[in-house]
């Protein structure tokens, strides 16, 4: 059997096992940066070296063939006097602002139901999550089926209850808020994830507040949302860029497979403009400063949501 | 030590990445690639090496037929197809690298965008060298090929309008083929509102569709416009005579309810099957490629089709051409082989082998032989005369002649170097007009704007370089 020494402490052999517990922890980084050398020697040549090449190409004039001219900021100069970026920024605000609070609304209400449904919710949680499923750019052909304006579903439901419903893929006030409803299709996300965080939530709680006479909807705004709003708030920012980097439906059904020639203005979001400054015109040094321009309006944001989440979000277990 | 062999291993790795990243631009550029003048096109040599050919695929017997032909003229290289439609961007970055297809098979009105960034290489050394006759070539296919005097592309194909029309539709409200054939407008707006049905917002029959946004070129021609300078460096998107056919063309979906209403129906038809418009009689007339005229002798050969050509003002057939080109990137590692091969799929032989592969297959299959736009007058005359007959019915009869008379009274948008720009602009125009955006001429007006300034700073950067 071995035997153990044990030094008093301030004693020579102290210093030793601090001496092992350093050699120890050099030998655990230097394993673990091994181990995850594959991921950094890809992160560094896939994701950092184009960011940073993105930057340096932002200052230069660029068409992928010849070689980058530099032009300091005159494309950072040019976005502010182009008025397609101006009219692209606006249309992804309005989308933003509009499709994220609908889409947790709707994802929280979806959810709140699933919590209720028993045993059955295991099939509504599969029937949500399955258009999830679906190719982004099928749904970009799927929005134009749906909401056509003459022989649409949307439209043919609408007339059940008396209502004409408008031109949703040509009429510029109505294809925003088309492309908004669209979104809802891939909700079944956001619903699984909510849905965990809700089942999550002490039933202890409410039975206290049921004690004290609190109805449904006091529960709910008073222990169910605060109890997930670590969930909501991850959904909420999660979304926000999402929206701001909209792209592919958008794309196929306005600009792309789903319409060779035509297009609509009113679909025109920042990252579609972007798409066809650098691959349709092959402006490459002003996509890149439009990518960066992008980069910091979503910071900006992202940055706000997390300021403003301090007061709302509550995380189980954080120190106040 | 083991430190000292990851420090110096990391200063290798760095040194390597940096002079790699140095090595960016540095190829030789003394070479004369640029201009193919390094190659020797001699239709006797002997060719060796790979053909990679990017943005074609020998999908059909017109295509494979010639293929075939192709790659034994150049036997013994090996020809290998980067099938699909030509992506740039992937085109472009090979060239960007040194390392592009020998071959590339791209739209025409892209030849321009190309020639202009140095992505390919004049022709004229290999039209020489292998004694290609650019004559057989319909002028206009030729003309959108050659940039700044120069060609660039060997046209193939060759895609034109007709008018197609619903001929119950037309007899039923006392019309002919003359009301929707664009000869005389204030016709073609009187036969719309007398084959069109709807009310309102809902639309049960179309009756003309005037193709905005895609056909504002051909109405413009066909009152007497260009929409582009014939030295492809001024927009003339702000002519009196654009906005006049413009306005024209959209009344035609104003007096039907709106585009919004028009597009709509246009969509929930079942355009490739035999539910069309034509063989389900919701749509009067309009102008169409030709290459419909055989998806509807397929899926409905007992539609109650008529067809004329598009006409302009003055009664003259015209139709806006458009096609594909071949042309040879600059660093090909085997332009020779490139210049025989594309000599070969475009030459007059070639296409009427092709022609008798497709007239075999139509007749296994029971099917009238509709023709075959190739973009060569010569081969097009042969392959009329020689196997172009009467099917028995007339009215795909008349779809041939219609189509062969058009193909004679072609135009097409002069080879710039901002083709994407130029035509995105010019399109945005008609579809701010027919989302009820802007007024034509505003629309216009602006598109000038855009148009003009992307056109200036190309050209500008293609002078600049041809100076340099």
């Amino acid at each position: 059997m071995a035997s153990t020494q044990v030094n008093a402490p301030g004693t020579l052999g102290d210093g030793r096992a601090a001496r092992a517990r350093r050699i120890g922890r050099r030998r655990e980084t230097r394993a673990a940066l091994l181990f995850i050398s594959p991921w950094i020697i890809g992160f560094l040549i896939f994701t950092a070296w184009p960011i940073i090449y993105s930057a340096y190409l932002s200052l230069t004039d660029y068409d992928v063939i010849n070689d980058p001219n530099y032009v300091g900021l005159e494309n950072y100069e040019e976005l502010f006097r182009d008025p397609d970026v101006a009219l692209a920024l606006w249309n992804t605000f309005f989308f933003t602002v509009i499709q994220v609070p609908v889409y947790v609304i709707v994802s929280l209400a979806l959810a709140l139901l699933l919590d209720k449904a028993g045993r059955a919710s295991g099939f509504f949680r599969t029937a949500f999550f399955l258009p999830k499923m679906t190719p982004p750019v099928a749904v970009g052909i799927l929005l134009l089926l749906l909401f056509n304006g003459q022989s649409g579903l949307i439209n043919e439901a609408l007339s059940w209850f008396g209502i004409d419903g408008p031109a949703w893929t040509t009429d510029p006030d109505w294809v925003k808020p088309g492309l908004i409803l669209m979104s809802l299709w891939s909700v079944g996300s956001s619903v699984i994830i909510l849905l965990a965080a809700l089942r999550n939530v002490p039933q202890e709680l409410y039975d206290s507040a049921r004690v004290d006479g609190a109805n449904w909807w006091q529960q709910t705004r008073k222990i169910t949302v605060p109890m997930i709003s670590g969930a909501l708030f991850f959904i909420f920012i999660v979304n926000t860029i999402a929206g701001f980097q909209t792209f592919t439906e958008a794309y196929t059904a306005f600009f792309g497979s789903g319409n060779t020639t035509y297009s609509n203005d009113a679909a025109l979001f920042y990252v579609i403009y972007l798409f066809r400054q650098a691959f349709e015109f092959l402006n490459m040094g002003y996509a890149s400063a439009m990518a960066w321009l992008l980069f910091v309006i979503i910071m900006i944001f992202t940055a706000i949501q997390i300021k403003v989440s301090r007061r709302f979000v509550y995380y189980e277990g954080e120190q106040r | 030590m083991k430190t000292a062999a990851v420090r110096w291993s990391a200063l290798a790795l760095t040194a390597g990445l940096v002079f790699a990243g140095c090595a960016q631009g540095t190829s030789d550029d003394s070479s004369d690639d640029e201009t193919g003048g390094g190659a020797t096109f001699d239709p006797e040599a002997e060719l060796s090496g790979e053909l990679n050919v990017m943005g074609f695929g020998a999908t059909d017997e017109i295509g494979q037929t010639r293929l075939d032909l192709a790659s034994e003229a150049i036997a013994p290289v090996e020809v290998s197809l980067i099938e699909g439609d030509l992506d740039i961007q992937q085109f472009l970055s090979a060239v960007a690298t040194g390392e592009p297809p020998e071959l590339v098979y791209a739209n025409r009105d892209q030849i321009g965008t190309f020639a202009s960034r140095g992505a390919i290489i004049p022709l004229d050394a290999c039209i020489d060298g292998e004694g290609i006759d650019t004559s057989m070539y319909l002028e206009p296919a030729l003309n959108q090929v050659t940039f700044d005097g120069s060609v660039y592309g060997i046209p193939e194909f060759n895609s034109v309008q007709i008018t197609q029309a619903n001929a119950d539709l037309l007899a039923a409200a006392g019309l002919t083929l003359d009301d929707v054939n664009g000869s005389d407008w204030d016709a073609v707006s009187a036969a719309n509102e007398a084959m069109y049905v709807g009310d309102g917002g809902s639309l049960s029959v179309i009756g003309y569709d005037s193709k905005l946004p895609e056909f504002l070129p051909l109405w413009a021609k066909a009152n007497g416009a260009d929409l582009l300078s014939e030295d492809g460096r001024t927009a003339q998107l702000d002519d009196p005579a654009v906005l006049e056919a413009l306005e024209w063309a959209v009344s035609i979906y104003d007096a039907q309810g709106g585009f919004g209403t028009v597009k709509a129906y246009r969509d929930s038809a079942d355009f490739f099957g035999a539910g069309n418009q034509f063989a389900t009689n919701v749509l009067g007339a309009m102008p169409m490629e030709q290459w419909y005229v055989n998806v509807l002798n397929d899926v409905s050969p007992d539609a109650p089709m008529a067809f004329d050509t598009v006409r302009d003002r003055q009664g003259e057939p015209l139709a806006y051409a458009s096609g594909s080109a071949w042309a040879i990137p600059a660093d090909s590692a085997n332009p020779e082989a490139a210049c025989r091969f594309i000599k070969t799929m475009t030459e007059t032989d070639s296409w009427i082998a092709a022609a008798q592969a497709r007239v075999d297959l139509r007749e296994a299959e029971g099917k009238p032989f509709t023709g075959l736009l190739t973009g060569n007058a010569e081969a097009d005359q042969a392959i009329q005369d020689q196997f172009v007959k009467p099917s028995g019915d007339e009215k795909w009869d008349a779809a041939v002649a219609a189509t062969y008379e058009a193909n004679e009274n072609t135009f097409t948008l002069p080879a710039n170097p901002a083709d994407a720009e130029f035509k995105t602009a010019w399109q945005d125009a008609v579809n701010r007009v027919l989302n009820g955006q802007q007024e034509p001429a505003e629309a216009l007006a602006q598109a000038q704007e855009e148009a003009q300034a992307a056109l200036d700073e190309a050209w500008a950067t293609w002078d600049e370089r041809e100076e340099g």
